[in-house]
C-alpha cells in the first residue's frame, strides 16, 4: 500500500474511525520490513497488538458433569423407599394382631351378665392371688406375740 | 447440552477471555483462574445459554464483571496483585531483542490506562471485535466507546514518543 494511503490511515485509527479492515491492513504494513521511518514509532504499538493476540489459555477446565446430581437424587430415593418401606412393614405387623370380633353386645341386658361375669371371674383369681398372703399374716401374727 | 458440545462452543473465545482477564488482572494465574471460574459458571448456566444469541458477547461481559469484580475486592482489602510474568511471554516470542522491549514498553503503558480504555483497546485492536458488539458488551453505546478508543490509542502514542524521547526504551 502506498505510504500516502497509510498516513491517512494511521490519522484515522488514531481518531478511532478505522474499520477492522483497515486496522488489518495498519498491522499487515507495520508487520512488514519496510516501514517509512517516521512511522517506525509506530512499529511498536502494532507489532504488540498482533503478538498479544497469540497467547492462549491453557489450562482445562473441570467441567463436572452433572453426576453428583443423580447421586443426590439416588440417595433421596433410597432414604424415601427405605422410609416407605418400614411404614408400610409397622402397618402390616399392628394390623395383624387386631381382631375384628371385640365381643361387643347390643342387648344391655346381656352386656350387664357378660361383664359381671368377667369381673366375676378376675376376682375370683385375685382372691386366689391373696390366699397366699395369709403366710405373712401368719409370720405377723408370731412376730407379735415375741416383740409384745 | 453434553460436555463435548459446551467445549465445542466455548474453543473459539476461551482464549479470548483468558486475554480480557489478563488485560485487566495482569497476573496469568489471576487470570487463568477467572477465565476458569468464568467458563465453570457457564457450563452450570449451559441449559439457558440457548436464550442468548452470542454466547461469547455474554462470556465477554461475564469476564469484564467478574475481573472488575475481583480488582474492586482487592484494593479493597489494600493488595495489590504481584505479577513477573513479562519475560514468560516474550521468551514464546521469537523476535528481535529490540522489538521485545518496546513491545512490554507497549504493555506496561496499556497496563497503565483506566481499566476502561484498557478493555476496549484489548477488544477492538487485539480480539478486532466490531463496535456494536464492544458497545453490547461494555454496556456502553458505539460513540463512547470510539471516544475512549481514541483516547486510550492517543495515550498509548505519546507515552511512546515520551519514553522514546527520554531514550528509556
Amino acid at each position: 500500500m502506498e505510504l500516502h494511503k497509510i498516513e491517512i490511515l494511521v490519522d484515522k485509527y488514531f481518531a478511532g474511525e478505522t474499520s477492522i479492515a483497515e486496522e488489518k491492513a495498519l498491522k499487515e504494513y507495520f508487520s512488514s520490513s519496510d516501514v517509512a521511518p517516521h512511522l517506525e514509532q509506530y512499529k511498536a504499538i502494532f507489532g504488540y497488538l498482533n503478538q498479544a493476540k497469540q497467547e492462549q489459555f491453557t489450562r482445562t477446565v473441570p467441567l463436572q458433569p452433572r453426576k453428583r446430581n443423580y447421586v443426590a437424587w439416588i440417595s433421596v430415593a433410597a432414604s424415601i423407599a427405605v422410609l416407605s418401606g418400614t411404614l408400610y412393614f409397622m402397618n402390616q405387623q399392628s394390623e395383624q394382631p387386631t381382631n375384628k370380633d371385640l365381643g361387643t353386645f347390643d342387648d344391655p341386658e346381656l352386656a350387664f351378665q357378660e361383664t359381671q361375669k368377667a369381673l366375676q371371674m378376675v376376682s375370683e383369681n385375685v382372691n386366689e392371688g391373696v390366699k397366699s398372703i395369709d403366710y405373712v399374716n401368719e409370720y405377723n401374727q408370731t412376730t407379735k406375740t415375741i416383740f409384745k | 447440552m453434553n460436555q463435548q458440545e459446551f467445549v465445542n462452543l466455548i474453543t473459539p473465545f476461551k482464549d479470548k477471555l483468558f486475554r480480557m482477564a489478563k488485560r485487566l488482572l495482569v497476573s496469568t494465574e489471576e487470570a487463568e483462574d477467572a477465565t476458569q471460574e468464568v467458563l465453570v459458571k457457564l457450563w452450570k448456566n449451559n441449559n439457558v445459554l440457548s436464550n442468548y444469541s452470542s454466547v461469547e458477547a455474554f462470556a465477554m461481559t461475564m469476564t469484564k464483571n467478574y475481573c472488575l469484580d475481583q480488582l474492586k475486592s482487592k484494593r479493597a482489602s489494600n493488595l495489590q496483585i504481584v505479577h513477573n510474568d513479562y519475560s514468560d511471554r516474550a521468551a514464546s516470542v521469537q523476535k528481535q531483542v529490540e522489538d521485545k522491549d518496546s513491545w512490554s514498553l507497549v504493555e506496561k503503558i496499556i497496563e497503565s490506562l483506566p481499566e476502561q480504555q484498557r478493555l476496549i483497546i484489548q477488544m477492538r485492536d487485539i480480539e478486532e471485535y466490531e463496535f456494536a458488539e464492544i458497545a453490547k458488551i461494555m454496556e456502553m453505546n458505539e460513540t463512547a466507546v470510539r471516544v475512549a478508543l481514541s483516547r486510550a490509542r492517543k495515550e498509548i502514542r505519546e507515552q511512546l514518543v515520551k519514553k522514546h524521547n527520554y531514550g528509556i526504551a
